[in-house]
């Protein structure tokens, strides 16, 4: 909202491959872009299976059974049964996808988002009720690795 | 002639349809939420809208990876409560109007906004949440809902510019419906919040509020707010705000504050909720 080009109701010039860097330098965060959308394609229809009944019964008689019916890598099929979110953000699931998963497992959302966080369940719950994480420190991946060179350069 | 009356932004969170259907919306961790609510529940029943146009966005439940529509518009007559994987929510089902509906999406495509038309589909917590945050449990929902679902979850989704364009748009068309409706835009969605990743549990209170802000008066600043800025103040579900400026976008050229709620937290979500009305 600082934006210099809003208070001059200007369009601002965008370069696709400057877009898409920025969006890969906010730390922890994963952004869904279509790059990761075609990387996890298989892994978010998978997890989108299991929105029917027969299919969660299916998977949950045999997951490993059930995975090998798709084309998921071996990798991704690991995580999967793993439960291991963090990694299947790399792998290019999407939450709302993953989501899924999380509701066979009855699992809550927000108990499921805090395993992708170095926090426990009542930890990140109580994190939450005190305010949420702070942006502060959390923006940019390429400020902090400035700020921490520069704290280095004054020890 | 139909109008745009007034514009309603609110946070979706499924909880919130969670706390509604199981009656918790007076406890400890609701009850301030929902208190938020109540000036709107009234205004509501006196002002009577015919139809709400509910800007929102599914949740890989009625669109699958597989077609992604940027901006899509319901014209069927109903639709369904969808089952997100615990089973339907007991919700009445969601009316449509599809005179407007239709007249809505040609109006637009001829304004050079190319629209996907879905007729049939089920509509998710990003939909329903809203209608129970406004109006509570009735049997039946007291208005027409003209559903326009906006990708925000495929990048790149719709610029905020875009956005407000579209809302401005809307306002263009509604206006050219013949009959007398009283129409009302509501955008859904956000605020801050971060769903994913070693940073979930990012909220924002300074820098929702200074949306908010921006939502009044004639300042169209917040059109400009570029997707990283979202993305860095607010965390990576935050880029849901840019669907309340496609109601801002429909509200004309200045608005006036009618009433506003702000609380931290719910669930992984920032609550935040305004209502509005054009200034002629
Ligand atoms: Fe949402």
């Amino acid at each position: 909202m600082s934006n210099n080009d809003a208070t001059q109701g200007k369009k601002p010039a965008l370069n696709i491959h400057e877009y898409l860097a920025e969006l890969d330098d906010i730390p922890g965060t994963r952004i869904y872009t279509a790059a990761r959308a075609r990387k996890g394609y298989w892994i978010n229809q998978f997890a989108m299976s299991l929105m029917k009944a027969e299919n969660r019964a299916r998977f949950k008689a045999d997951e490993r059974a059930y995975l090998d019916e798709w084309n998921i890598s071996e990798a991704a099929k690991e995580a999967l049964l793993a439960r291991d979110y963090n990694r299947l953000l790399d792998l290019g699931g999407n939450v709302y996808f993953l989501s899924k998963l999380f509701s066979s497992d009855g699992l809550p959302f927000a108990e499921a988002v805090s395993t992708m966080t170095d926090m426990t369940w009542p930890e990140y719950r109580q994190m939450m009720l005190d305010g949420g994480r702070s942006a502060e420190g959390n923006r940019s991946i390429k400020a902090n690795l400035a700020a921490a060179a520069a704290n280095k350069g004054a020890n | 002639m139909a109008r745009i009356t007034a514009g309603v932004g609110s946070s979706h969170v499924p909880l919130l349809g969670v706390a509604v259907d199981q009656g918790k919306s007076d406890d400890d961790y609701f009850g301030p939420i929902f208190k938020g609510y109540e000036w709107t529940r009234k205004w509501e029943a006196n002002t009577q809208p015919d139809v709400v146009i509910l800007v929102y966005n599914d949740h890989a439940s009625a669109f699958d990876a597989n077609i992604i529509p940027t901006f899509a518009i319901g014209c069927g007559d109903h639709y369904k409560s969808a089952d997100e994987g615990w089973g339907p929510r007991a919700v009445p089902d969601v009316e449509g109007h599809a005179d407007l509906a239709w007249h809505i999406a040609q109006s637009l495509i001829l304004d050079e906004f190319d629209m996907t038309i879905i007729n049939e589909m089920d509509v998710d917590h990003g939909l329903t949440v809203p209608l129970s945050m406004m109006f509570g449990q009735p049997a039946k929902w007291p208005v027409k809902v003209v559903p326009l679902a906006v990708n925000v979850v495929t990048y790149p989704v719709p610029s905020g510019n875009r956005c407000w364009a579209l809302g401005e748009a809307i306002k263009r068309a509604v206006e050219s419906f013949p009959e007398d409706l009283n129409v009302q835009i509501w955008g859904t969605g956000g605020m801050s919040h971060q769903l994913q990743g070693p940073r979930a549990g990012l909220l924002n209170r300074e820098w929702d509020n200074k949306f908010l802000d921006a939502l009044i008066g004639d300042s169209d600043a917040a059109r400009w707010i570029p997707h990283i800025e979202y993305l860095r103040e607010t965390g990576s579900e935050g880029i849901e705000m840019v669907m309340w400026l496609i109601m801002r976008g429909a509200l004309g050229r200045e608005t006036r504050l009618l009433h506003r709620h702000y609380h931290i937290p719910c669930s992984n979500t920032a609550i935040g909720h305004i209502v509005l009305e054009p200034v002629d």
